[in-house]
């Protein structure tokens, strides 16, 4: 925001960081928690890495709040097919083409993919959007690129315009 | 009653964590290619990791927080150097 | 375990059940290490445990140590946050190192690129 706090969310993070760490919020830690977490947005400002622009509070909740589901569904599902018998299952690689162009929507995708069991992100291809992605459970290919891009890149495309 | 119901839960889970290390371990020792047997020291050190929260739980002490911190953040570094290796064959480019 | 006697009956058993829930998590997790067969499958094992085994773990020490103290003891969520944000990165190297290997040694079971190949054209 400004160039005493140019990061105030990480700024922020890194203070409740400290507190949790050092279990008080009594003023001594406090105060050095507020050093170290000014010295932390400055040097973040230094490195430049772009500042995310986050749009649409309430689509970041519902993209939460579905991946949460998503992840606890397919961790009942890669636990039945690792105890199930080998025979019927069918693992693969997948090939989806991406509207999504943001680096940053494109970080949150992959650490989204490869957090789930289930799915895990190989390779993107930057120039035409080709996502190469390898599935545990390959049954139906078209709706696991259809749940893919209804359910994780609509709400990404919102979230970072 | 409850001191007893939290043992043998607890025991329980650590016997299971211990179980899983053994697997994990299994696959390091197995291989049969590089990445297969980075694959398992990963799930080593989260296995590992759980199972010292485990201990912190038994114990009652919250030392074994820290030491699966350090655990985390060291299996973290380690196996992506090790990633990188396997690319590249260097570490530092 | 003379620390957890004045524990409440129900926190006990709800630490236990989630604690246990965890490991059995976990374990499934490694055992899929174990069974499953291809490199490219096994990526997938160690996340049951990173994901809901290690959520549930943490939440039994979070619970136990918040009764047990009698304030909320939460500082187990930086090791949960540590590890969601570290698994997916060290398991994207690790596919992309396996990738390259094979493909260097031209194991055609791998897709040689992300875009798809074309067919070449008929004269």
């Amino acid at each position: 925001m400004s160039r005493f706090l140019p990061h105030p969310v990480i700024s922020a993070a890194l203070l409740v960081m400290w507190l949790l760490l050092n279990q008080t919020v009594s003023p001594g830690p406090v105060l050095v928690g507020l050093v170290l977490a000014l010295l932390g947005g400055w040097a973040l400002a230094v490195l430049r890495p772009g500042r995310p622009r986050l749009a649409r509070f309430g689509a970041v909740l519902r993209l939460t709040r579905a991946v949460l589901v998503d992840i606890a569904r397919s961790n009942i599902t890669v636990a039945g097919l690792i105890l199930g018998r080998s025979k019927t299952r069918r693992s693969g690689f997948l090939r989806i083409q991406l509207r999504l162009r943001n680096p940053q929507a494109l970080a949150v995708l992959a650490c989204i993919l490869t957090a789930a069991p289930g799915t895990a992100w190989v390779e993107f291809d930057a120039e035409e959007g080709w996502l190469l992605l390898h599935v545990l459970d390959l049954i139906d290919e078209e709706s696991w690129a259809r749940m893919i891009c209804d359910r994780y890149e609509e709400p990404l495309m919102e979230i970072f315009p | 009653m409850s001191e007893a119901v939290l043992f043998w839960s607890v025991l329980m889970a650590q016997m299971l964590l211990g179980l899983a290390m053994f697997c994990a371990a299994w696959r390091i020792l197995r291989g049969p290619r590089a990445q297969d047997r980075v694959v398992g020291l990963d799930a080593l050190y989260v296995n590992g990791m759980m199972l010292l929260l485990c201990f912190g739980i038994r114990s009652g002490t919250d030392l074994y927080f820290e030491a699966a911190l350090v655990i985390a953040l060291l299996g973290f570094v380690g196996t992506a150097a090790l990633a990188k290796f396997l690319m590249r064959g260097e570490v530092i480019e | 375990m003379s620390h957890a006697a004045e524990l409440p009956l129900i926190v006990a058993v709800l630490v236990g059940l989630l604690v246990l829930t965890g490991a059995v998590l976990t374990l499934i997790g490694s055992l899929g290490l174990v069974r499953l067969g291809d490199f490219y499958e096994r990526l997938h094992a160690p996340t049951l445990g990173t994901s809901f085994g290690m959520a549930c773990v943490l939440l039994g020490s979070v619970l136990f140590f918040s009764v047990q103290k009698g304030r909320p003891v939460v500082h187990e969520v930086l090791i949960g946050l540590l590890v969601v944000t570290t698994t997916p990165v060290t398991l994207m190297l690790l596919g992309r190192a396996a990738l390259h290997r094979d493909r260097q040694e031209g194991n055609r079971r791998v897709p040689a690129s992300a875009r798809p190949t074309r067919q070449p054209r008929a004269p």
